[in-house]
């Protein structure tokens, strides 16, 4: 598709030179084409200009017009026959400029050897460029307590604020969390939050990033290094399928911090808390660093490498074996695995679902996503918006962002199918389609949609059977495109990669001799195995049943799944090599345990949902730890065949190689709903899913990010509320057959079927506590 | 007293003048009646016709303002009149609310018809409890007289105190319930104002001005006044004068004319200085007393007539303590929205505080004047200018004063002196 937008063009005249910029550009912005930079403070282009710094200051015309005073440049977008002076040729501009630059400057303190934004700050840095040399300000500086929490993770020195309102601009206009604001007046005027509602935005550490002076600082970074000492490497954030653009400081080999790059058709300037600050658990100390391999006396010991080599290498051959990559890995490591189960263990049983999945979702993957591209431009153009087991802002949240700017920017509807309505949907004033767990289908074969709709469909919509039928149906008979937004970073790249049993890298159907023949060729061996490759839950289960011998694990928990007593069990019956960055309940059971990489260790990409890769380097450099993918061709090696992925390199020249499969797309086995279980009395149907900020294995050790998380509750309607005597805050006991859990009830907008919680935070880990997760019978008593 | 128009104060001094009897008595909510039976453009037309501009310091056309909003937009509009009235010395607001607030529940009929409003918005400075009580009683009887409630329905909204709050688009802020502070222009009220929707913001006494209009004639307004400031208008005196108080007259008079009808400077004493529209307008001396009190004629002399605050101060009056004075009250008000005004105000009254206790030097005069420079026109509304006004005005005409706080090394009057009660023994 393509879009020829007329653009009208609008040529001004800045400092004498002529610049033609589109109609509505501001005057800053076309400044900024000619290479004149006006200095500033409250502008951010993705912001609404505000003009209350007045630090832009420049002398307009227009038409031969002159303004009477000097004007902000970052309020007036640029009119035919307009010229403009800056302080480059104008002397009234000039001192303009100067004159509020030494008014910012004398409620400043002079406390930049000391702070952490000193370096590299744009208050810094302009009045160097447009400061008085001495100050004439004699007087009493106005002073506050400093610093104050706003929340567990940011910190307000509300004295170095210069009032810009950047970050109460940002919380508001850009996440619809407007928990911060201006509070006071004159130069008492102060960033301040509710006292009862502190700064618990999933977002908050934007406001940091742009914050324009040291203001607002990260508990985390505080102190901890000056902006000169760090060496910055782009990197790709590994936390979601959003493929958000980042930046990774490192000072002598320890990350410090992470920021939001700029990919405007990604994550604009922006990311997430999480993607933000939770990388701690990479310099954990209990960081596997050498290899362990169990001894005769059933105890894990130290190794050398060659050591544990062999012995995997041994176990593997020596049994029927599989694969079980978690959704973390990147898209060459993935390949990896991949290619090691087909070339190393002859096996089309690798599984990168690390989680809840079904059949049905192993053939929608095949038939509808792999090898398509939905983009977040797409989400941009939609007519409207439908979420299917999906809530952007917990599991993707820079696709929340996406969904919110074109909801705040043309009022984009969006529609989510869901029994409970969440905080993100009702952001988005999103049409609540409230249905009770498991009768998503019927819902979703109501919509109506055209060409011009998008159906965002997330991982969860496997746990509902029937749905991604139903989905598939409602793509087919309307023409909507279809994105399926998994949670984990490295899904759609390990979906791309064919780490998964029915498909062959390049999306090539396992049961099509002639993909087979296609890969088979590539890779230089004689055949590849033609049984259709089984779940991670059916390995488990094989393992159990005993047909299964040797497991290959890299990256997985367990306890992801909805049967983790199976899985444990057969990770304690099965030869099992891990491949780890730290001791897991894996690496405990497993008899190989091989250190691997961590994100920031190695180089390597991530597909996001849109299929877009985000390549990588090496953000420390001197670890010694090794990516998967070259200890796969090690172990590959020692077992007699040959990988030929030395590095990461050799693996991303090889998809290249492949390309994509031009054969005939898989089709899809239409699957029927399930029938609705009848509650009656205490039961409920549970529904339930991941919080952004949660247990999660990479948010280990930041507990300052971890104190913003949102509060465990457990979610039922009025309805059943007032049957139940409960109200908000009191105590409801969860049980089934497999255990029971105790949360504090919250009296919401869900189906009366329905009880929410989440799936994995505080006091609330349904999987291993209940034994299920979405649609299953739950017994629910007020204690 | 023939240089005096009552019009809008014609009955103030009977006993019941505000109430709907009264007012009905001498004619009341005839002109609402009569502009009802016009077309709605004829009444923008006659109002434009008639020259009226806007009362509360900026003197815009007010039937051009009026005629700004959209036609047939199939959009709410609105009416918003400016009642907060918080200027240093402005004071006739609040008086001709007190005495004849049903002119302007009148004038708010005529001007939503005009408008094609059906609500108006009166937005009230919160400290004045008893003008408050008195516009309540008004709206509560004309609504039971059925003048309000059949197609205007009249929302008395009280301030919380902030003198930001009578910038038109700041008290739409703080109006929809958000902290005032002033909105980026455009788009303009007319167009996006009120919740977003065109509005019109006037104050209380261009709309009260409206209904006499209505039953005069354009041509009656035109009579009055000078050549481009129709009409008549309540000038507040108030300071070191014999009788203070609200005097309607003509555009164009001059101080001199007034100060005879208010009998004069306070006996014994002489005119030192005086504004002409408020503290935030550039103060006059003696030799401004023949200058003509319309907008031309303020504007010409340097200054601005303003809300037509004349506060008048004598010769025991120290400048430099009157201006430290208002400035302490702009750094108290400044909304903080802007850095000059925000941290300008700040320093100002510093630099002001030293020179009024005679610590200052020739240098901090230069600085001052400089900072006020910087101030001035690069703020983001007028609140900021008017801050710098007092100051550089003052240094124009007493610069000699200033020094002479430097060199005696402190205020050398005594501020007993100014006050109404010296010679009283307190």
């Amino acid at each position: 598709m393509t879009t020829s937008a007329i653009v009208d063009m609008i040529t001004v005249v800045i400092d004498g030179f002529e610049v033609s910029v589109p109609k509505g550009t501001l005057v800053i912005r076309a400044a900024e084409q000619l290479g004149i930079q006006i200095p500033r403070f409250c502008d951010h282009p993705l912001l609404d200009p505000v003009g209350a710094c007045r630090q832009c200051l420049v002398d307009i015309e227009i038409n031969g017009r002159a303004f009477p005073k000097p004007q902000a440049s970052c309020t007036i977008p640029v009119e035919p026959g307009m010229i403009v002076k800056t302080q480059l040729t104008s002397a009234v501009a000039d001192k303009a400029q100067k004159g509020v630059m030494e008014l910012l400057l004398i409620n400043h303190p002079l406390d930049c050897p000391v702070c952490d934004k000193g370096g590299e700050c744009p208050l810094q840095n302009q009045a160097m460029s447009t400061g008085r040399t001495e100050t004439r300000f004699e007087g009493v500086k106005r002073t506050f307590e400093k610093p104050i929490n706003i929340s567990s993770q940011v910190l307000l020195d509300r004295e170095r604020c210069v009032l810009c309102a950047r970050c109460t601009r940002f919380s508001d206009q850009i996440a619809s969390d407007p928990f911060i604001t201006l509070n006071e007046r004159g130069a008492l005027q102060q960033v301040g939050i509710y006292e009862k509602q502190p700064f618990k935005s999933y977002f908050s550490g934007n406001a940091v990033q742009i914050c324009p002076v040291g203001a607002l600082t990260g508990a985390s970074y505080r102190f901890r290094a000056r902006p000169f000492d760090l060496v910055s490497t782009p990197s790709a954030c590994e936390h979601c399928a959003s493929g958000c653009d980042m930046r990774t400081d490192v000072r002598r080999g320890k990350t410090l911090r992470r920021l939001a790059g700029d990919d405007a058709s990604v994550n604009e300037e922006w990311n997430c808390d999480k993607g933000r600050w939770a990388f701690k658990y990479v310099t954990a100390v209990d960081r596997l660093t050498h290899p362990l391999v169990r001894n005769g006396a059933g105890v894990l010991v130290q190794a050398s490498w060659p050591e544990a080599l062999a012995a995997a290498a041994k176990g593997l051959k020596e049994n029927t074996s599989a694969v079980l990559v978690g959704g973390r890995a990147t898209y060459e490591d993935a390949y990896g695995y991949s290619k090691f189960a087909r070339v190393g263990l002859g096996t089309n049983d690798v599984d990168f679902r690390s989680r809840l999945s079904s059949d049905e979702e192993c053939e929608f993957l095949a038939a509808y996503v792999v090898r398509t591209s939905t983009t977040y431009r797409d989400i941009d153009r939609a007519d409207q918006v439908l979420l299917v087991g999906f809530e952007p802002e917990e599991e993707s949240p820079i696709v929340f962002l996406r969904l919110n700017k074109q909801f705040r920017k043309r009022a984009l509807k969006v529609t989510a199918i869901a029994s409970k309505l969440s905080i993100g949907v009702e952001k988005l004033k999103g049409d609540f389609v409230k249905v009770a767990p498991g009768q998503e289908a019927a819902a979703v074969a109501k919509q109506t949609l055209n060409a011009k709709s998008i159906i965002l469909v997330g991982e969860r919509a496997c746990e509902s059977a029937g749905l991604l039928t139903a989905v598939a149906a409602l793509a087919d008979s309307t023409g909507a495109k279809i994105a399926w937004i998994p949670r984990r970073a490295g899904e759609r790249g390990a979906l791309e990669a064919g780490a998964i049993g029915n498909l062959l890298p390049g999306g090539r159907p396992v049961a099509d001799a002639a993909a087979r023949v296609d890969i088979a060729a590539v890779w230089g061996v004689p055949s590849l195995p033609t049984t259709i490759g089984r779940s991670s839950d059916e390995i488990f289960a094989a393992v159990n049943a005993g047909t299964v011998g040797a497991l290959l694990v890299g990256g997985v928990d367990p306890l992801d799944g909805l049967h983790s007593d199976d899985a444990l069990r057969a990770l304690d019956k099965a030869f099992v090599v891990a491949l780890e960055i730290a001791p897991s309940e894996v690496t405990m059971r497993a008899d190989v345990v091989l250190p691997v990489a961590a994100i920031t260790e190695k180089s390597g990409s991530f597909l996001n949902w849109e299929g877009r890769a985000r390549s990588f380097d090496a953000a420390v450099h001197d670890s010694l730890n090794r990516s998967d993918l070259r200890i796969l061709s090690m172990i590959a090696q020692e077992m007699g065949t040959s990988l030929n992925l030395g590095t990461v390199t050799a693996a991303a020249k090889e998809i290249t190689s492949l390309g994509a499969w031009d054969g005939e797309r898989a089709t899809m086995t239409s699957v029927s709903p399930a029938q609705a279980p009848s509650v009656s009395g205490d039961q409920f149907i549970l529904t339930s899913w991941r919080r952004l900020l949660d247990l999660g294995t990479l948010q280990q050790g930041e507990e300052n990010l971890a104190g913003t998380a949102r509060q465990t509750v457990a979610v039922i309607s009025p309805g059943r509320a007032k049957s139940m005597g409960v109200v908000d805050g009191e105590l409801l006991k969860i049980s089934t057959s497999h255990g029971s859990v105790t949360l504090a009830a919250l009296v919401e907008d869900i189906h009366d079927d329905a009880i929410w919680a989440p799936r994995n935070s505080r006091g609330s880990q349904l999987l291993v506590n209940l034994g299920i997760g979405h649609g299953d019978v739950v017994t629910v008593v007020k204690i | 007293m023939s240089k005096l128009t009552p019009v809008l104060s014609a009955h103030w001094d009977e006993k019941d003048s505000f109430t709907i009897e009264a007012y009905t008595r001498h004619g009341g909510y005839s002109a609402a009646k009569k502009a009802l039976a016009m077309e709605p453009d004829a009444v923008i037309q006659l109002v434009k016709d008639s020259g009226l501009r806007g009362r509360g310091g900026a003197g815009f056309p007010t039937g051009m303002k009026w005629g700004f909003i959209p036609q047939g937009d199939n959009k709410d509009h609105y009416l918003v009149v400016n009642a907060d009235e918080s200027e240093p010395g402005t004071c006739k607001d609040m008086p001709l609310l007190m005495a004849n607030p049903h002119v302007l529940v009148e004038g708010c009929i005529i001007a939503c018809h005009a408008i094609r409003a059906k609500h108006a918005f009166i937005y009230i400075r919160g400290e004045v409890t008893h003008v408050v009580r008195r516009l309540n009683q008004a709206i509560e009887d004309a609504y039971k007289a059925g003048h309000l409630g059949n197609g205007v329905d009249v929302v008395l909204h009280v301030g919380a105190g902030a003198y930001i709050c009578g910038e038109e688009t700041a008290l739409l802020d703080s109006l929809e319930g958000f902290r005032g502070q002033p909105r980026l222009r455009p788009p303009f009220p007319a167009i996006a104002g009120l919740y977003a929707r065109p509005t019109v913001v006037n104050n209380v006494e261009s709309i009260s001005a409206v209904p006499a209009i209505i039953n005069n004639g354009a041509e009656w307004y035109q009579s009055m006044g000078t050549e481009k400031s129709k009409g008549a208008t309540l000038y507040s005196l108030s300071g070191h004068v014999n009788n203070p108080g609200q005097f309607e007259a003509p555009l164009g008079i001059t101080l001199r004319e007034i100060l005879e009808l208010a009998g004069g400077i306070r006996t014994g004493h002489t005119l030192k200085f005086w504004t002409p529209g408020g503290s935030s307008t550039p103060i006059f001396t003696q030799d401004h007393l023949d200058t003509p009190l319309d907008y031309e004629g303020v504007a010409a002399a340097g200054s601005m007539l303003g809300t037509k605050a004349l506060q008048i101060f004598d010769e025991t009056t120290c400048v430099v303590r009157a201006v430290l004075r208002w400035t302490e009250f702009y750094k108290h008000e400044s909304c903080g929205k802007c850095t000059p005004c925000r941290e300008g105000t700040w320093w100002l009254v510093q630099i002001l505080r030293d020179l009024e206790a005679g610590k200052g030097t020739e240098a901090d005069l230069a600085k001052l004047l400089d900072l006020c420079d910087n101030i001035m026109g690069r703020s983001f509304c007028a609140l900021g200018d008017g801050a710098t006004s007092p100051i550089t005005s003052s240094i124009k005409y007493f610069r000699d004063e200033y020094i002479a706080h430097m060199t005696q090394g402190g205020c050398p009057f005594d501020p007993v002196a100014s006050t109404l009660f010296v010679g009283a023994g307190v």
